[in-house]
């Protein structure tokens, strides 16, 4: 069995998605960004974002993503059971992005996930914010906003359980459970 | 009529020995969970359909054969455009004119187009328990489908349908359905009656003429047998119409097609016995004026075009679960892994 503990609780995982705000709201302004498009990846981003899209007060309606269809291991593992529909409420062209996660590990996520919203469209610019990132990088892929980075040992992961209250754990390493390709 | 599922040995020949679903033959012997899933799945696909670019690349790599024996325009091309929207390389074969018209054996070209890396059969024929016998026979890592064999199974069809019927009643547990027509010959209402069944619905009722039902239906269906189309319609959630399956008929089953419509055609006043907001659902394709009017094909309370949209879904479902399937032996493990 995996031992979970909990790493971060409720108050403290506010805190950080309150810096995270602050500091999208301060890398849009450099960037001259006025109406930025944010978009959660089911299931945990989808959560990080509703807190993050309230916090800046965006005007657009937030958009979902589901990467179950784009996966790259889906000839290892079959098809996810639950998929939800992907929904982007606005077009994407020429718009800026925000795309929102909960935890970065390997990559194919993100990577998984600017492929399903190019295939709704050509965005202007992506920005990715993320909840927690980890090493264990396989893809070139690094945020632009992230609320804590941590070291782990091999074969223990992140997992954020929500959505209310938000919470993250810190998962020891189960037999037979290697770490994400 | 032999009502039994040809080739429905124990275990389950479809599913693998983790119950993972293999080959798509037919919905008896399938559980209430697993019928969900699919249906689950495919709210998911969807979603592709409204995407600017109507693709996704779960199935990219991978060769899916329709082999279709007997003809067919839509269903072959709803099983083509799924495949393509999986991002699948599909061979359409015209059996008529290929090698087994020339004396080829289906072993035989089955074989040839597993040399080809072939990953998936699709079949349609007109000899029921033709798919069971393609997929007893194809390479361990091979998937079949059955687009429809004779008057077996059409289980395809059976889920779009259910997936409709969910859609409209928000579940089908509770469901007073009616199907109504050639249930004689139809492969289709057997697919329906057995995934209605196994998902709960509260009653299932075939209204046809005595010379359209077989006479053991009630017993060996799990259904009401109705010869009165206004007495069958009543109270019902849901009307599923058939298609008069002229093709298969031998013998002289009805008078005349407009007596057949003026006893058991589906008009807007034949429906008034009907629940309110009862839907109307046909497979296609459909005969004005023979199974149904034209006012009620068009009006209100039909879903039969969102019933071919929805089979798009629901193939791209059940194609990717299968081809899915074919890689989980083994590593179930993986299945739980995090994908970050």
């Amino acid at each position: 069995m995996a031992d979970a503990a909990t790493w971060k609780d409720a108050a403290e995982i506010d805190a950080l998605l309150a810096t995270m705000a602050q500091e999208l709201a301060a890398l849009c302004q450099a960037r001259g960004i006025e109406r930025p498009l944010m978009v959660g990846i089911h299931t945990g981003g989808v959560w990080v974002a509703e807190h993050l899209h309230r916090l800046l007060a965006l005007e657009d309606p937030l958009g979902f993503l589901d990467i179950s269809f784009y996966r790259d291991d889906f000839t290892r593992i079959g098809l996810h059971p639950q998929v939800h529909p992907s929904e982007l409420p606005v077009a994407v062209d020429d718009r800026a992005v925000i795309l929102v996660d909960d935890v970065l590990q390997s990559g194919r996520t993100i990577r998984a996930a600017l492929n399903v919203l190019f295939d709704y469209g050509r965005p202007s610019q992506v920005l990715l914010a993320i909840l927690a990132e980890r090493d264990g990088r396989e893809l070139p892929i690094n945020p632009d906003v992230v609320g804590l980075h941590a070291e782990l040992e091999p074969g223990s992961h992140i997992k954020l359980s929500g959505p209310d209250p938000l919470h993250l754990e810190r998962r020891g390493a189960a037999p037979g459970n290697a770490d994400q390709p | 009529m032999n009502l039994a599922a040809p080739g429905l040995q124990q275990p389950n020949p479809q599913l693998d020995a983790q119950g993972n679903l293999r080959h798509f033959l037919t919905l008896d012997g399938l559980d209430r969970a697993l019928l969900t899933d699919i249906l689950d799945r495919t709210e998911g696909f969807l979603s592709v359909a409204r995407q600017p670019v109507k693709k996704v690349p779960l199935c990219r790599g991978k060769v899916i054969a329709n082999l279709f024996f007997e003809n067919s325009t839509r269903t072959r091309t709803t099983f083509e455009l799924a495949a393509k929207r999986l991002s699948a390389d599909v061979l359409n074969l015209n059996i008529s004119t290929s090698a087994t018209a020339k004396g080829e054996t289906l072993l035989d070209t089955l074989r040839n187009l597993e040399a080809m890396h072939v990953d998936m059969f699709v079949v349609r024929h007109a000899d029921s328990g033709a798919a069971h016998f393609i997929a007893s026979h194809a390479a361990p890592h091979v998937s079949v489908i059955n687009a429809g064999d004779g008057c077996h199974a059409h289980p395809t069809q059976g889920m779009l349908d259910m997936f409709t019927i969910r859609q409209h009643k928000g579940d089908i547990a509770g469901l007073k359905v009616a199907i109504v027509g050639d249930i004689l010959h139809s492969r289709v209402a057997r697919s329906q009656i057995s995934a209605l069944n196994t998902l709960g619905a509260a009653e299932v009722r075939v209204i046809a003429p005595r010379t359209l039902i077989p006479t053991c239906a009630a017993e060996a269906l799990g259904v009401e047998v109705f010869h009165d189309l206004r007495e069958g319609v009543t109270d019902c959630d849901v009307i599923i119409m058939l298609r008069l399956q002229r093709e298969r008929m031998t013998g002289g089953f009805l008078p005349s097609e407009h007596e057949y419509f003026l006893l058991f055609g589906l008009t807007e006043k034949r429906l008034t016995t009907a629940k309110p907001d009862a839907i109307v659902m046909h497979p296609g394709p459909i005969n004005r004026g023979v199974e149904i009017d034209s006012e009620v094909a068009d009006g209100p309370r039909s879903v039969i075009l969102e019933q071919v949209s929805n089979g798009l879904a629901v193939r791209m479902a059940i194609m990717s679960t299968c081809i899915g399937t074919q890689y989980l032996a083994g590593q179930g493990a993986e299945r739980d892994r995090p994908h970050d």
